[in-house]
């Protein structure tokens, strides 16, 4: 447990509301990179911030120090999270982590004048397999793999933050990884 | 040789297998496996194309700044005192009553006819389809826990008692939330709204401040209720329309859905 966070925590309960901040500031960008790595959408994860503080500054009272306040965090952030998945239509039928706007369009303009077009656009076509990739795991082997693989979360912490045995954490990150090499494998026939 | 099994293989690049030695000698022997876990790296390695916006320092401040104005008192501790601070909780009174009013338009089938609002509220900036977006997830999810809570409840059987711990915890949280929509649809007229939300909050306070493990004539008795009422089908339809009413939200949302930080 992070002792400034635990002290803050305690002056939170105790009324001073505005020590809040020191929580929001610290945590905000970790928050918003698990937020958008989740939903693959920047205004949905704006929108999962928010309401992972509001929603946070509500229940803090329920928060136990076993672990810390940042995993704390996280089980929010997990949750708000899929609450707003769940409730929002299926991959596919809407574009996702962010290529609105003729951004590909871009890309391409961009790429003929690059010294190397050809890596550039094998690149970006990477990255739309591994997009699509993410959006054909379940919701808890996402979770599970974006915190182990991107956030550095251990298996242990990755299953309290959600809730489940360390087992399951455990099997969860490797049906997300076994899943993504199969939907990713070759990919060097995306190299120039 | 017994080679890595595929799931040790993963655990090992994360540092997490079982006997990191054993894996580790095994892979300075065996070039098979040592293929295998350069083909693992380079497919995880590939994750690196998605590249997450970047959020500068002052990103928690700006977090911050968005927030401040909608905090006020934390919950207090029983379930009781929780539902008590959420009635005199000025900002989620006025979420809720924006959520409710969103659910009970398209309940009513009067998506069309907006509720008078100031003039100032009048000109939406870009902040409000998200509250919207994220006030219909939070009422969808109600519902559908809601839902979940009346299923699981409907189905319990047994002769003795049945501990139903879990479901009231659910319950608890339920009841407080079901309490603020229900207020702010009967302040907003929207009386057959407010009269769903009624009966599910009598049924989710009654599991919530019950006895664990319930007694059979708990469970009948609750059992009794949501079928008497309709409840589960009432639940079930209200939540249907909000996931409509979202989806159409997440749609419109689309064309304008930047954002800049």
């Amino acid at each position: 447990m992070d002792a400034s966070d635990l002290a803050v925590v305690a002056r939170v309960r105790a009324g001073d509301h505005d020590a809040f901040r020191f929580l929001v500031e610290r945590h905000s960008r970790s928050v918003f990179r698990l937020a958008y790595r989740l939903t693959g959408h920047e205004q949905d994860a704006e929108d999962v911030v928010q309401e992972t503080f509001l929603r946070a500054f509500r229940q803090i009272r329920r928060f136990e120090s076993r672990s810390s306040f940042a995993t704390w965090l996280y089980r929010i952030t997990v949750n708000c999270s899929h609450d707003l998945l769940r409730q929002r239509p299926r991959a596919g039928s809407r574009q996702s982590l962010d290529d609105p706007d003729g951004a590909v369009a871009k890309e391409l303009v961009d790429a003929s004048a690059a010294a190397d077009p050809l890596r550039k656009l094998a690149s970006r076509r990477i990255g739309e397999r591994v997009r699509a990739a993410m959006h054909g795991l379940s919701e808890q082997e996402r979770s599970a793999f974006v915190m182990r693989h991107f956030e550095g979360l251990s298996i242990d912490e990755i299953g309290r933050v959600l809730d489940v045995k360390t087992s399951a954490a455990k099997h969860s990150v490797f049906r997300a990884v076994q899943k993504l090499r199969r939907s990713l494998e070759p990919l060097g026939e995306l190299e120039p | 040789m017994t080679h890595l099994a595929e799931e040790d293989m993963v655990m090992h690049y994360y540092g997490e297998a079982n006997d990191l030695r054993r894996a580790g000698a095994h892979l300075a022997e065996c070039e098979e496996c040592r293929r295998a876990l350069d083909e693992l790296s380079m497919t995880l390695q590939a994750m690196a194309a998605i590249e997450v916006p970047e959020r500068d320092d002052s990103y928690g401040a700006r977090v911050w700044s968005r927030i401040q104005p909608r905090l006020e008192v934390p919950e207090t501790r029983s379930w009781r005192q929780q539902i008590s601070a959420f009635c005199t909780w000025p900002r989620l009174a006025a979420a809720g009553a924006l959520a409710v009013l969103l659910v009970a338009a398209y309940v009513a089938g009067r998506s069309s006819v907006p509720p008078p609002q100031p003039e100032a509220q009048r000109a939406r900036v870009p902040s409000d389809a998200a509250r919207e977006r994220v006030l219909l997830a939070a009422v969808g999810s109600h519902l559908d826990r809601s839902r979940v809570v009346l299923t699981e409840i409907a189905h319990r059987n047994g002769g003795g008692t049945v501990d139903i711990a879990p479901e009231q915890a659910t319950a608890a949280d339920l009841a407080a939330d079901n309490r603020l929509y229900r207020q702010a649809a009967a302040r907003n007229g929207d009386a057959a709204v407010a009269a769903v939300l009624e009966d599910l909050e009598r049924v989710l306070v009654e599991i919530a401040s019950s006895r664990s493990p319930a007694s059979h004539d708990d469970l009948a008795r609750w059992r009794e209720q949501i079928q008497t009422k309709g409840l589960l089908f009432k639940v079930t339809v209200m939540g249907s329309r909000v996931r409509e009413r979202q989806q159409d939200a997440a749609a419109a949302s689309r064309p304008a859905s930047k954002t800049s930080t």
